[in-house]
């Protein structure tokens, strides 16, 4: 077998994997977007939020810890337990629902009827609060995350040696893949499959996408738009809190976490801003587009480092072309 | 004055239940503008009751009012014997109030049996566990409902277009559905808001059969909105008549149709 061939498959291969994690980024934001007509920036701060959660409990880290002891002249760090993976991220999950609850309550419930650019301003604001609190709570140094289902069982670091050996020996040339990005994207996909099935087959889905909808329509049928709104904050916290186990267990939790949502940014122009499938099929496009253009175009002709703009200028074309996205709905205006 | 209590047979042999709401002193005002003045009436129980008037009387606002998407300044509402405290639409809605839109308000990317089966949202009382686990009640609630959906899409005779995306209907389909939605609630009381707006003599019939079918089928009581004084005067057991926010009459169609007050707001008389 051709190796450049074979090369340029592991190349997709791996494209594919960077572009569920997007996907998972991304769709955080369709949820909310769908539901409320607002666009929130603070979808990336939220996963890092969760991430940063999740490692606190899980290591017994004292919430405010520095707060605390600046204020009361204490010593305290860490509370001196191991908290088991599971509950841990049971709890980061609560935390999650209580944000959502409280962004409701204390900001969006009072700006219901205002401008979308008003909307998206708020969420600025929520962004580098959630920012500074997540700071305050558990401290601002690189964390390392390690999910574990049982002693031995955690979300796997490194290459696949079975998959890299077996295909060895079938085409003469070894596929690595990360065992992460496999994981990353059963994960993905299942996450996908439940909440699509959420939205379909239950009473609340329903109700969820008659707000999506129509609002009015879905008073009149004695939906509280309050409950939803809380209910798809929640829904965007749990998908950020996914998204960020997948890339803290990439890259370890750290404040650049917040950035992915900027790679968000293009898959959504892609995708369309209203598109559960459209998030994903962008998040695809724009891993694979990125991945294979570095390696067949940028990096031979280009001088490489294209990985940080292609995604940008695939977004611009598709403004040009097809401003409402492979997926989303088309704005027509009758005169 | 009958008492508010007490049924009677009208006339033409309809039995008319007690009354089930009462507005009382309703005063709505939007900035310096008083939509409704001052207007006291009220919904006896299997009745279709309508409330007319010419463009602007504050018809619309009226059945806003009684949806819960306008709180009046001042006024009463009474609702089953108690008065109603400020409510928000969807907690109306939940107390057995269905309605319709002028402009149509239907769920566009939606099939019509989802549109028909959020209707039923409000008898739908598993949790989100339940519900998200998709067990025993939480099925069970869903066959049930889907089954009082049904009924109410065969009635409307809407079967052919069960799975089409309401986007796709034309007009008087449209309403149709937004009819099978509402209904789909079982409403105590039935809000159409100009549910003939906009339709041909035929789709107009059409209409006035469903109205009046299931009226007679359900028992449902009925409040509309209509500006075809013909299709509202076949139709309703009693009229409101409502002009520049004030109620001007109020009786049966006959009464009503020779009220010196009603034919001069229709006729056109100088406004002093």
């Amino acid at each position: 077998m051709n190796e450049q061939l074979a090369f340029t498959i592991e190349v997709f291969a791996n494209g594919l994997m960077a572009g569920v994690l997007y996907a998972l980024v991304a769709l955080g934001f369709v949820l909310i977007y769908k539901a409320s007509g607002i666009f929130n920036y603070a979808q990336g701060v939220m996963a890092l939020f969760a991430a940063m959660t999740l490692v606190g409990i899980q290591n017994g880290q004292v919430p405010f810890a520095h707060l605390i002891n600046a204020i009361f002249g204490t010593e305290i760090h860490h509370f001196g337990w191991h908290v088991h993976s599971f509950l841990a991220i049971l709890l980061t999950v609560v935390v999650m629902i209580a944000l959502a609850w409280m962004v409701q309550q204390f900001v969006f419930k009072h700006l219901v009827g205002q401008e979308p650019i008003i909307l998206f301003m708020a969420t600025i604001g929520l962004a580098y609060f959630l920012e500074g609190v997540a700071d305050l709570m558990w401290g601002s140094e690189l964390k390392a995350l390690n999910v574990c289902a049982a002693e031995g069982a955690c979300l796997p670091q490194g290459m696949n040696l079975w998959l890299e050996g077996t295909t060895y020996e079938a085409l003469g040339y070894g596929f690595f893949i990360d065992n992460l990005d496999i994981v990353a994207t059963i994960v993905a996909a299942v996450l996908v499959a439940g909440l699509i099935m959420f939205a379909q087959y239950t009473k609340q889905g329903r109700a969820m996408r008659a707000v999506a909808d129509d609002h009015q329509a879905a008073l009149s049928v004695g939906v509280s738009l309050n409950f939803i709104w809380v209910l798809v904050w929640s829904l965007a916290g749990f998908v950020a809190l996914v998204a960020g186990i997948m890339w803290g267990a990439k890259s370890g939790v750290q404040f650049s976490l917040s950035l992915i949502a900027l790679k968000a940014l293009p898959v959504l122009m892609l995708g369309g801003f209203t598109s559960i499938p459209g998030a994903i099929v962008g998040g695809l496009i724009i891993g694979v587009g990125e991945k294979l253009f570095e390696f067949l175009i940028g990096a031979p002709f280009l001088g490489g480092a294209t990985e940080n703009w292609f995604a940008y200028m695939l977004a611009l074309v598709f403004l040009v072309f097809r401003p409402q996205g492979l997926f989303g709905e088309k704005i027509i205006e009758r005169v | 004055m009958k008492d508010i209590a007490e049924s009677y047979v009208t006339t033409d042999g309809r039995t008319i239940g007690p009354v089930v709401m009462e507005m009382k002193n309703i005063t709505l005002r939007f900035g310096g503008v008083e939509a409704i003045k001052d207007i006291s009436f009220n919904i006896r129980e299997g009745e279709i009751r309508a409330i007319i008037g010419p463009n602007g009387a504050g018809k619309s606002s009226m059945l806003n009012v009684i949806s819960g998407f306008y709180v009046p300044q001042e006024g009463e509402v009474w609702y089953k014997g108690a008065r109603r405290p400020a409510m928000k639409p969807f907690e109306v809605a939940r107390q057995g109030i269905a309605r319709t839109f002028q402009n149509i308000a239907l769920f566009e990317g939606m099939s019509v049996l989802d549109n028909v089966m959020t209707g039923r949202l409000t008898h739908m009382k598993t949790g989100l566990f339940a519900q998200s686990l998709w067990k025993g009640k939480a099925e069970a609630e869903e066959i049930e409902n889907r089954e009082v959906a049904e009924k109410i899409i065969d009635f409307l005779e809407i079967q052919a277009i069960r799975k089409t995306p309401v986007a796709r209907l034309p007009y008087g389909l449209k309403k149709r559905v937004e009819l099978a939605r509402a209904l789909a609630a079982e409403p105590s009381i039935l809000l159409l808001d100009e549910p003939m707006a906009g339709m041909n003599v035929e789709e107009k019939e059409d209409m006035s059969r469903f109205i009046l079918d299931v009226n007679d089928e359900f028992g449902t009581t009925i409040a509309l909105i209509e500006h075809d004084m013909g299709v509202v005067m076949d139709l309703s057991d009693r009229v409101v008549v409502m002009d520049y926010g004030k109620k001007i009459g109020d009786g049966t169609p006959d009464d009503v149709r020779n009220n010196q007050d009603v034919i001069d707001a229709y006729l056109g008389v100088a406004h002093d």
